[in-house]
């Protein structure tokens, strides 16, 4: 791997990292409304996987989906502004922080229904298959989506049809509070691509490097005729499941064990072990993104709340009827 | 003009809009080799082939939601739930997805599904495969819901389905598939949201859509005998719902008769109570009576089901018990 490439997905996960910190504060303020679900701890997976992403490739989760937006490359003062309900927010204040979605870079957005979007996506795939292109779906989901009907049946459908698109399980152990052994009849997730003859492959969500390799490799399997593709990456969600949970389910032992993989020091480690940067460029590199933050809580701020007209807009595309 | 059913209406209608745009397919449980269940799509998976004509595993949440995906990627997907009672299963998808995602992401995505569904009661299928819960689909901003009551308005209907950028539930009843009806060769539409007055009266309107409307026009010719003029509006879409045709008739005959299949208990039958009362109290001279299947589950045997369902009869007693 590259040094630049390595200092990117360092820029890019440190800028996730402060993106969903800042998030947690402007929640506790009141300034967030709704549910807020947090990606620290898995940074890795979203900017690993989307680093193998080439431009026509589409990218599809569910609701912990603020990386992925900041992964494709949207500017983060629009995801703020999502999030405090402006005018100016990506989805125009009207879908909040499980609604993040941008389109012209293949971004098909955040869905709030477990399992809901696994379909979509699937759709998605099957769009790009019809219209003779190379490009796939990246469709991302937590271990809870896979006890989910929409899980099997939209599996079973891209292996009978062959469709292009890599089911990303980000498996972080928990579907809220219950762990996957308490919920899945099998606990290892892998096994549940097999039934719809796929291949599934087990991957280090804290490794960012590794789930680049994964994703990567899913890409051409795909393209080598080997059908759609399972990567069932191992992460850990740090905080709660989303602002709130009393966290009764895990001990504090367990998360202070995950923490020391913790997948921004795992790459710093490697930053250093391939001598890609100093400790002074990194620091240099977070006060950059601090900047960004800034900026884009500083843009969400003085964005304007949507218009009284905009309720009845967007409702249909061909206008609001009766 | 021809006399077709309402079946070979809907046939020409996707068979005509397939040959005309490559983006348009069909998928579905038994669509492609077997033809169809009510053999709406017999021939297509010899003239189109596999690749357009989908034969789906038997799987109605993937069916509602892949069919939405590849709409939101650019292609028009006519996606086909062997009978409406399954699409339940699909709530989720048609509800929270499709007719959703176009506002939820501030107008970024469009949703261009069409879904086919054949539905009603009075075949002796029993309490779960006899439903008529249109207005269960109506309810929810978002979706277009429409279903037919002849054979030209289900082709110019569906075409403008098709074509429609928002996604459209398309509900077919089994009891109109054998109607015949005259039909223009070749291509037009008829736009999506516009009531139509298929019978003028004075002295009452029946409004209805659907198997509905077949029932009132029956119940009409009948009145008509006796020397009772009723005008029949059929809405042809819930949602859109258009008024005007309603409250123009009801300001003429100060009284109105709804008949639909579907239960009386916040049904269309509720929603044009409301509405009337809302918009045209002053030309209120009786009360809005609604016609509708009684609150059970349908029954198995026969005399038992068609006791609990709408015919012609209830329709006229509801117009005596006002005029």
């Amino acid at each position: 791997m590259n040094k630049a490439t390595l200092l990117e997905w360092y820029r890019q996960m440190v800028l996730v990292r402060r993106f969903e910190q800042k998030c947690a504060e402007l929640y506790q303020l009141g300034k967030i409304g709704g549910f807020l679900h947090l990606y620290i701890g898995q940074e890795a997976v979203a900017i690993g996987s989307i680093g193998a992403r080439r431009e026509q490739d589409h990218v599809i989760t569910a609701y912990r989906d603020h990386a992925h937006a900041l992964a494709v490359g949207t500017d983060p003062k629009f995801l703020m502004a999502e999030l405090l309900g402006k005018a100016t927010g990506v989805s125009k204040g009207k879908g909040g922080s499980m609604h993040f979605a941008d389109v012209k870079r293949h971004f098909w957005g955040g869905y709030g229904i477990v399992g809901g979007h696994v379909p979509l996506g699937t759709g998605i795939a099957l769009a790009e298959q019809y219209k003779g292109t190379d490009a796939v779906v990246l469709c991302y989901m937590g271990d809870g989506s896979t006890n989910i009907g929409y899980f099997h049946e939209s599996l079973n459908m891209a292996g009978v049809w062959d469709l292009p698109i890599i089911y990303i399980i980000e498996n972080n152990q928990y579907g809220m509070g219950t762990s996957v052994e308490r919920a899945s009849a099998v606990p290892d997730i892998s096994t549940k691509a097999l039934p719809y003859g796929m291949d599934p492959r087990k991957v280090d969500g804290m490794n960012v490097v590794e789930v680049y390799e994964a994703t990567n490799a899913a890409i051409k399997a795909i393209h080598d005729g080997k059908g759609p593709q399972f990567l069932n990456v191992i992460t850990y969600r740090f905080e709660g499941h989303s602002m709130g949970d009393p966290l009764r389910y895990r001990t504090k032992s367990e998360v202070e064990k995950w923490r020391e993989d913790d997948p921004i020091g795992v790459l710093e480690r490697e930053i250093y072990a391939k001598k890609a940067a100093s400790k002074d460029k990194l620091e240099k590199i977070d006060e950059e993104v601090e900047k960004v933050i800034e900026e884009a809580v500083d843009f969400a701020e003085k964005s304007p709340f949507p218009s009284p007209e905009a309720l009845f807009e967007d409702v249909y595309v061909e206008g609001q009827p009766a | 003009m021809a006399l077709i059913t309402m079946r070979q209406a809907i046939t020409d209608a996707l068979r005509e809009e397939m040959r005309r745009d490559e983006r348009v397919f069909i998928m579905g449980e038994e669509v492609g080799v077997w033809g169809g269940t009510y053999a709406v799509t017999r021939g297509f998976f010899d003239e189109f082939g596999a690749k357009r004509v989908r034969d789906t595993p038997i799987s109605e949440m993937a069916i509602g939601g892949v069919s939405a995906g590849a709409a939101m990627n650019g292609l028009r997907p006519v996606a086909e739930f062997m009978t409406i009672n399954f699409a339940f299963l699909a709530l989720d998808q048609m509800i929270n997805h499709a007719a959703k995602v176009h506002y939820m992401f501030g107008g970024q995505i469009k949703c261009p599904v069409v879904y086919r569904a054949v539905g009603g009661g009075g075949r002796q299928l029993g309490a779960t495969h006899s439903h008529t819960p249109d207005a269960v689909f109506a309810h929810f901003p978002g979706l277009i819901v429409i279903s037919p009551s002849t054979p030209y308005d289900a082709k110019g209907l569906l075409k403008s389905a098709i074509r429609s950028e928002d996604p459209v539930l398309f509900i077919e009843h089994h009891t109109l598939y054998q109607i015949r009806g005259e039909v223009p060769e070749g291509d037009y539409t008829v736009p999506i949201g516009v009531s139509n007055v298929r019978r003028e009266g004075r002295d009452v309107t029946l409004i209805a859509y659907a198997q509905g409307a077949q029932v009132a026009m029956e119940a009409a010719d009948q009145l008509a005998r006796e020397g009772i003029e009723a005008e029949v509006i059929d809405l042809r879409s819930l949602r859109p719902l258009d008024m005007e045709p309603v409250l123009a008739s009801f300001r003429k005959t100060f009284r109105a008769v709804i008949v639909e299949e579907g239960y009386r208990s916040y049904g269309v039958g509720a929603e044009i109570a409301a509405r009337l009362q809302e918009e045209g109290f002053d030309y209120m001279d009786a009360p809005i009576k609604r016609v509708a299947q009684y609150e059970v589950p349908l029954p198995y045997s026969r005399e038992l089901e068609q006791s609990a369902l709408i015919n012609k009869d209830r329709v006229i007693t509801a117009v005596k018990e006002i005029l």
